[in-house]
């Protein structure tokens, strides 16, 4: 749906050609994520409680609540529990890629690592340190012409494996890999390495992208289970920089503690 | 091994629990000979650091015998004798190269709380909560020692233990609060708070070349341990102290004044009855008392220092009187492993015997008596060392 709903009932309404509808054209797209399907069923959802409170068969302000959310969501295309959780269902036109826009969940964070460049550089190059400091990878294996072999944690105590290439790798500046098709989690990533002047470190941006088996639902339950991807990938790359600058990671695990 | 657990507020009990163990590379496994209880570990003990766990063991002033290094570190073998600082740090980041280790971006394992509360986590500490790296203390027969390579210092046979123990925290500590007063000569430092570090503040002025060193507590006992480090000392019970101080100054006011109390002043009059009303109703967590009457004594232009221990939010804190006299603040866990070698050359040189400040021994087995005696100051209890 080019135009939301919301629009085109406010365009018909002033007239299509008048100023009103001129300055709805050159508003920005909404941000929607609800798919088109969901969209009409809500509002059918929304209109059927609106109807039962005229009629009085349910409590009208409950019914009011209720039919204007769905409304609402139906007509701008837009889910604030959906936003919450994470959740889209909207969709995306644009080409296929790893994982395509509107897809999957995209994480980015960035840290100042106090090293040069080159050694920050030379330590991610090599992706089978990866999992010495991203959590959720078990095992990453790199074959040959860039190319490697990823293990994850799934959901539930399960393994996820896909197959990766290198689709840029400018030596000190940026790395950047995507998984090729049968993977079990289509998954795309990048990171950008820029020296700062008057030897001050690294800083080192990462983004991450992933299309997990579970899909967002997937998503939305591992972050009320665990760590959300946010406080994830923040503690993955705290964890690079304490391997890049301390040469291990601080635990506590196994130190005495009293009953 | 034994080791004094805390179990909750008021409560700490010497428990068997297991031997430490190597865990990371860089880790050194210490035998403690003797330890300390700060008066810091009261704050734990009264219940005002949050993230204490039940079982957690206490304790950051320790030293001992090397038992057994990860294999990163080179530089101790088994058998040597160390002095470990209080602080973590990992010496490689970008603040242990500036020597801001209290600051130490890698040594705490869970910055989180720290990060949400202060924007940023500093180092991790022994002994000292969740929030500061959780990592077991050394009020015990054994320790772990993190980042081993950078930490512990080696000290020379032929000072005592007593001698050199309180470089693990206190003497750096007080040191630290004098060297950040920039004191030159001529200077008058007050000191609020005549405990052990107060105590080390005023012989560490002196070292530095002020002339007049002012301490300010309510104990006679303490005062008069200040009187025998060369302070003039003075009640503040039994004065107006703000006047007393101007006509001390003749009206110039202290060069630098050092708050070495921290966040559990014990306020009179209505201040005081208004500071614990706030913590007790979690409007304020802290009672700046000293702090508020540092920053009105304090000359134009001057200094004031905090070692003492803030955790939380202070309330009516006179930021309008800090701002028109122009002065500067310096604060902050102490950057122990800076003064290491420094504070160990001028006790082999006789400057000063820091085993002045103990009261109190006792076996490590007694422990939970001598944090009631401590917190209680009975017997006039200034500092207690421990034995395991």
């Amino acid at each position: 749906m080019a135009a939301t709903l919301l629009t085109t009932a406010v365009k018909s309404a002033a007239g299509s050609g008048s100023r009103v509808a001129r300055a709805v054209d050159r508003l920005p797209p909404a941000r929607t994520n609800l798919s088109s399907t969901e969209r009409w069923l809500s509002l059918a959802a929304g209109g059927t409680v609106a109807g039962l409170c005229l009629t009085g068969r349910t409590p009208p302000v409950l019914s009011t609540i209720i039919g204007t959310g769905l409304i609402y969501r139906a007509l701008t295309g837009s889910c604030p529990c959906y936003r919450a959780l994470g959740v889209n269902t909207a969709g995306s036109t644009k080409p296929r890629t790893a994982v395509p826009a509107g897809h999957g969940t995209r994480v980015e964070h960035a840290v100042t690592v106090n090293k040069p460049v080159a050694d920050v550089y030379r330590f991610w190059r090599d992706f089978e340190n990866l999992p010495r400091f991203m959590t959720h990878l078990i095992d990453v294996d790199a074959t040959t012409d860039g190319r490697s072999h990823w293990i994850a944690r799934g959901p539930l105590g399960t393994a996820v494996e896909w197959d990766a290439e290198i689709v840029t790798d400018v030596p000190n500046q940026v790395i950047a890999w995507r998984s090729l098709d049968g993977a079990d989690v289509d998954t795309a990533g990048s990171v950008h390495f820029v020296e700062l002047p008057h030897n001050r470190g690294t800083e080192v941006r990462v983004a991450l992208k992933y299309d997990p088996p579970a899909g967002k639902v997937g998503t939305a339950l591992a972050t009320l289970v665990g760590k959300s991807p946010e406080s994830q990938i923040k503690a993955d790359m705290r964890h690079f920089r304490e391997l890049m600058e301390a040469g291990e990671i601080p635990t506590i695990k196994g130190q005495p503690h009293g009953e | 091994m034994k080791a004094l657990c805390w179990r909750g507020q008021k409560d700490v009990a010497v428990e068997r629990v297991p031997d430490p163990k190597i865990i990371n590379p860089r880790d050194a496994i210490i035998k403690i000979t003797t330890t300390a209880i700060c008066g810091s570990d009261l704050h734990l003990y009264d219940g005002y650091i949050p993230t204490m766990k039940a079982g957690d063991i206490l304790g950051h002033e320790f030293m001992g015998e090397v038992v057994e290094t990860g294999h990163a570190v080179t530089n101790l073998k088994k058998g040597d004798r160390v002095v470990v600082p209080f602080t973590i740090a990992c010496g490689g980041c970008f603040f242990c190269k500036k020597q801001f280790y209290s600051a130490c971006d890698n040594s705490n394992p869970t910055p989180e709380t720290a990060e949400a509360v202060y924007g940023a986590s500093p180092s991790a500490l022994f002994g000292y909560s969740h929030m500061f790296g959780g990592y077991a203390g050394g009020q015990a027969e054994f320790v772990r020692v993190p980042f081993a390579d950078v930490g512990p210092v080696k000290v020379p046979a032929h000072l005592t233990d007593e001698q050199v123990l309180f470089l693990s925290d206190i003497f750096p500590t007080g040191y630290m609060a004098a060297e950040n007063c920039n004191i030159e000569p001529g200077d008058t430092v007050a000191v609020w708070g005549c405990g052990p570090v107060g105590l080390f503040c005023i012989k560490s002025a002196f070292l530095l070349g002020a002339a007049r060193v002012i301490a300010i507590d309510d104990v006679e006992g303490r005062l008069k341990r200040a009187r025998e480090c060369g302070a003039e000392a003075v009640n503040f019970a039994h004065v107006d102290l703000l006047k007393w101080l101007e006509e001390r100054t003749a009206g110039r006011g202290p060069d630098s004044c050092i708050d070495a109390v921290g966040l559990e002043a014990h306020g009179t009059g209505i201040a005081g009855i208004y500071d614990r009303v706030k913590a007790a109703t979690y409007m304020a967590t802290d009672r700046p008392t000293a702090l508020r009457q540092a920053i009105m004594a304090c000359r134009k232009g001057g200094t004031v220092s905090i070692p003492g221990v803030y955790g939380g939010l202070l309330d009516k804190l006179p930021m309008g009187a800090a701002f028109a006299k122009g002065l500067t603040f310096k604060m902050g866990q102490t950057h122990v492993h800076k003064y290491l070698k420094p504070l160990i050359a001028r006790i082999e040189r006789g400057e000063i015997d820091p085993s002045f400040v103990i009261t109190h021994r006792y076996k490590l087995a007694d422990a939970a008596r001598a944090y009631k005696e401590f917190s209680t100051m009975k017997d006039e209890c200034l500092k207690v060392v421990l034995k395991p």
